[in-house]
């Protein structure tokens, strides 16, 4: 490395040029650590644990329409677990990874001034949780004799009377915070319901914009059975290998056995994850290309700004080499240039990345930049000015000392 | 002169192409990029109803508890109760009014059709809700007033529906068999998208109209389930209607200032009745937003498509950056022929001018190829999942601003290098050379 002294004198003969090289510098800087860090949120977002055996899971939904010939879910599960391969099936009123589904807030005391906490609300049949894969931690699960069905008719009035709950780890904690929920109370309004077991954590159907915001675990199970009259869903357990096979048969079953009825919905839990992610990955995909055409363009620039400097100054070269600079010695030069150009942009860049990012803050639900954004982003620009100058420097140090004495 | 210059500009992009080609790249890169991403921002930011947006009304009360918890909220909810919107639908003075929800049910084909029955969404609504929003018929028209009072089992069903079941003949007067219940069509609609779909911002904002519309009172007989959202506040009974749940949007058309503040007076009014009643806990909060403040409050345009438009702008003045320093090199390094010009008599404003020309024909080249890529980039998000990606398409007005774009930055970076230039001392030069 070499004393920068007489570089700097250097550069202050050529202002503009260095300016906008900093210029430039600090800008792809504040977008590109920005950009990277909007692209982290959406890989986090996307690679969010469910909770249920995404990969051992396909579902389908059969309409339910008029009065006559409307399908009854026992009949119809009963039905689909006789296909070869399918190792559990179950009713279910939503399923993550749709944008459908039933919430409530419960409170802790009873009344309507108590403090309401959302949860989501998953019921379907009594093979619900093995069939997802989810576990029970602590207490129990429901006994086949605790299940009341739900139709259109009684939805409104027993739904919001829950007299036994399975409340998810991530909602325990938020209401008793290292306690045990097993035998607490839970309300909605006036009537009660007890917990009677905590299960492993499943994922809401909506998420929030954040993959790690711990509201997308806050779910409920309560005993009703449900069936495609409240527009519930099917869900089948079969081997991966066999999901698609057995999805196929379920679909020709239930519509050999619904002539009137048609199914609307039929997709493995896999194909659903990467559906309901499509626009996050679109977006990530348009983030990478925009930082990495941002990146060319300034490499672009760099490569402009130094060639022009190395004509400029063939003279002056050919005269450090005939007053006995070794070849390295002007490569280092221009290296050691870029290095300090560089470094002047990533610290303005830096004021402005953390502006920027308080303004997206400001207007968008976008969370604070990470201090560590800052580092990687510099160490990437610093990266990039070095490939970029490496050209104009190897063609600088090939300039011939005799260069000097003919120019003269 | 400006041939000459034009001539001139052309040797000096000649010799040296890389230079100039990498230009002309950068420029056109940041054109299509900010191109693309402000044409959909533009298409989803327009209005629906261009003319008669200003005189539509969203009127909102506020029905819920006084608990707090999801409730949080201070602004009334998006959706009425049937009480209140039976209420407003009724009591209230407006030009014109309709309530409205969404449901899905299954389409039987008619006898004999080789058709599987499927699923389509409807529109459960008043007459008002074609006259309103200047909804177009291909045959037939809106049902009657009596249908609406009477309930009648009556239909409009959209173009593409009347295309799947009767191969687009005009299906006025036969039956559609939907939801396990027989309509007579009396109306076709012709093709009608809304951007956005303003008029129910709970289902797919930038998606295809319903299939089927059917009278709202006749929905509500028939007990047709909602297909969207549900919000209940407390104690619900066995019946939706009697229970404090909101899922009815309503919209009102009034015409002058005056109409909307006394409809306004009527909200926080009836408003004070349900309270004085019993039925409402809250005090008077009600709003009245017009069409585009409804479309503004509801944060209608995505987030997404924001934040990419400010991240393409952001690369565009990077590529500007860029140019600034390139043009800065390019001209530079030809001091000595700038020298010889000055000193053959050139005036300064003579060498700015037809350094500028430069300038001007890079970003010319630019724009073309910027408007290439803004088309190959729509292209791009059309294959998008969202659901706005059908819209993005090119638009004239567009077009005009990305060519303007692409010559103001390409003017904007060739100024401060015309100007470095055009300092250049000629006697200096022609010596050192």
């Amino acid at each position: 490395m070499m004393t920068p002294r007489p570089i700097l004198s250097a550069l202050r003969r050529h202002k503009i040029a260095a300016f906008l090289i900093v210029l430039e510098i600090a800008l792809a800087f504040a977008i590109v650590s920005n950009a990277v860090y909007l692209v982290m949120g959406r890989l986090q977002r996307m690679d969010i644990h469910s909770g249920i055996d995404e990969r051992d899971l396909v579902t389908l939904q059969i309409s339910s329409s008029g009065n006559a010939g409307v399908p009854s879910a026992e009949a119809d599960l009963a039905a689909l677990r006789t296909i070869p391969g399918v190792q559990s099936a179950s009713a279910v009123n939503s399923l993550p990874f749709t944008n459908s589904s039933w919430n409530s807030d419960f409170t802790k005391t009873p009344g309507q001034d108590a403090t309401g906490y959302p949860a989501t609300i998953y019921l379907g049949s009594r093979d619900l949780l093995p069939t997802l894969g989810v576990k029970i931690l602590a207490g129990r699960g429901f006994s086949s004799d605790q299940y009341t069905d739900l139709t259109p008719a009684t939805m409104l009035s027993a739904f919001f009377k829950p007299t036994q709950v399975i409340v998810s780890k991530a909602y325990a904690e938020q209401l008793w915070p290292g306690g045990n929920a097993v035998g607490k109370l839970l309300y909605v309004d006036k009537s009660q319901g007890q917990i009677v077991g905590v299960m492993s954590n499943i994922v809401r159907p909506q998420l929030s914009d954040s993959g790690t915001d711990p509201s997308n675990f806050y779910a409920v199970v309560l005993p009703f059975r449900v069936g495609p009259d409240l527009d519930a869903s099917y869900v089948l357990r079969a081997a991966p290998a066999a999901r698609e096979r057995v999805l196929k048969a379920a679909v020709t079953k239930l519509q050999a056995m619904h002539p009137t009825q048609t199914v609307t919905k039929q997709a493995t839990l896999s194909q659903m994850r990467r559906e309901y992610f499509a626009n996050d990955r679109a977006m990530a995909w348009l983030l990478v290309s925009t930082i990495l055409a941002l990146l060319g363009v300034t490499a672009i620039g760099i490569v402009g700004l130094a060639s022009f400097w190395v004509q400029q100054r063939t003279r002056q070269i050919g005269v450090r080499r005939a007053l006995g600079a070794r070849r390295r010695d002007i490569l280092r030069y221009f290296q050691t240039e870029n290095f300090l150009l560089a470094t002047a942009g990533i610290a303005l860049g830096c004021a402005a990345a953390i502006g920027i990012n308080v303004w997206l803050m400001a207007h968008y639900a976008v969370p604070r930049l990470p201090i560590i954004y800052l580092p990687i982003g510099a160490v990437a620009l610093w990266l990039l000015g070095q490939l970029a100058v490496l050209g104009p420097a190897l063609r600088a140090a090939r300039v011939a000392p005799t260069v000097a004495m003919r120019a003269a | 002169m400006g041939a000459y210059y034009l001539r001139l500009a052309l040797r000096a992009l000649r010799n040296s192409p890389v230079l100039t080609a990498l230009m002309v790249l950068a420029l056109a890169v940041g054109i299509g990029a900010s191109m693309t991403m402000l044409t959909v921002l533009h298409v989803l930011s327009g209005d629906p109803l261009p003319g008669r947006s200003a005189h539509l009304y969203y009127p909102q009360v506020d029905p819920r508890p006084l608990a707090r918890g999801s409730n949080g909220n201070p602004e009334p909810p998006g959706l009425l109760t049937y009480i209140d919107a039976e209420n407003l639908l009724h009591q209230g003075k407006a030009t014109r009014a309709a309530v409205m929800y969404q449901g899905g049910d299954v389409v039987q084909p008619p006898a004999g059709s080789a058709l599987h029955p499927f699923v389509v969404n409807s529109r459960l609504t008043g007459r008002d809700f074609f006259s309103m929003f200047e909804v177009p018929f291909h045959y037939g028209a809106p049902w009657s007033a009596a249908d609406d009072a009477g309930a009648a089992h009556v239909a409009v069903i959209s173009r593409s529906l009347d295309r799947k079941l009767f191969g687009g003949a005009d299906s006025v007067g036969r039956m559609l068999g939907f939801g396990g219940h027989s309509f007579r069509i009396v109306g076709v609609l012709a093709h009608w998208r809304p951007v956005p779909r303003f008029y129910d911002l709970n289902a797919s904002r930038f998606g295809q109209i319903e299939d089927v519309f059917i009278p709202f009172n006749t929905a509500r007989a028939l007990n047709l389930g909602v297909n969207g959202t549900t919000n209940c506040y407390g104690q619900t009974t066995g019946n939706l209607d009697t229970s404090p749940c909101g899922y009815i949007q309503m919209w009102v058309q009034l015409d002058s200032r005056r109409a909307a503040a006394a409809y306004r007076r009527f909200l926080a009014d009836y408003s004070a009745q349900q309270h004085a009643a019993g039925r409402f806990q809250r005090q008077p909060n009600v709003r009245l937003d017009d069409l585009m403040q409804w479309l503004a409050y509801n944060h209608v345009v995505p987030e997404d498509v924001r934040m990419q438009a400010w991240l393409a702008l952001g690369f565009l003045l990077v590529c500007v950056v860029n140019t600034v320093g390139l043009l800065l090199a390019k001209f530079l390094r030809r001091s000595g022929e700038i020298g010889v010009r000055r000193a053959l008599g050139a005036s300064r404003r003579a060498i700015f001018a037809q350094l500028l020309i430069e300038a001007g024909m890079i970003g010319a080249a630019g724009a073309l190829l910027g408007l290439l890529l803004t088309w190959l980039g729509l292209w791009a998000v059309r294959q998008q999942p969202s659901d706005y990606a059908s819209l993005a398409h090119l638009q004239p007005a567009m077009l005009v601003a990305t060519l303007a774009l692409a010559l103001l930055a390409s003017l904007v970076a060739g100024l401060l290098p015309a100007w470095r230039a055009c300092l250049i001392a000629p006697a200096l030069q022609l010596k050192s050379s």
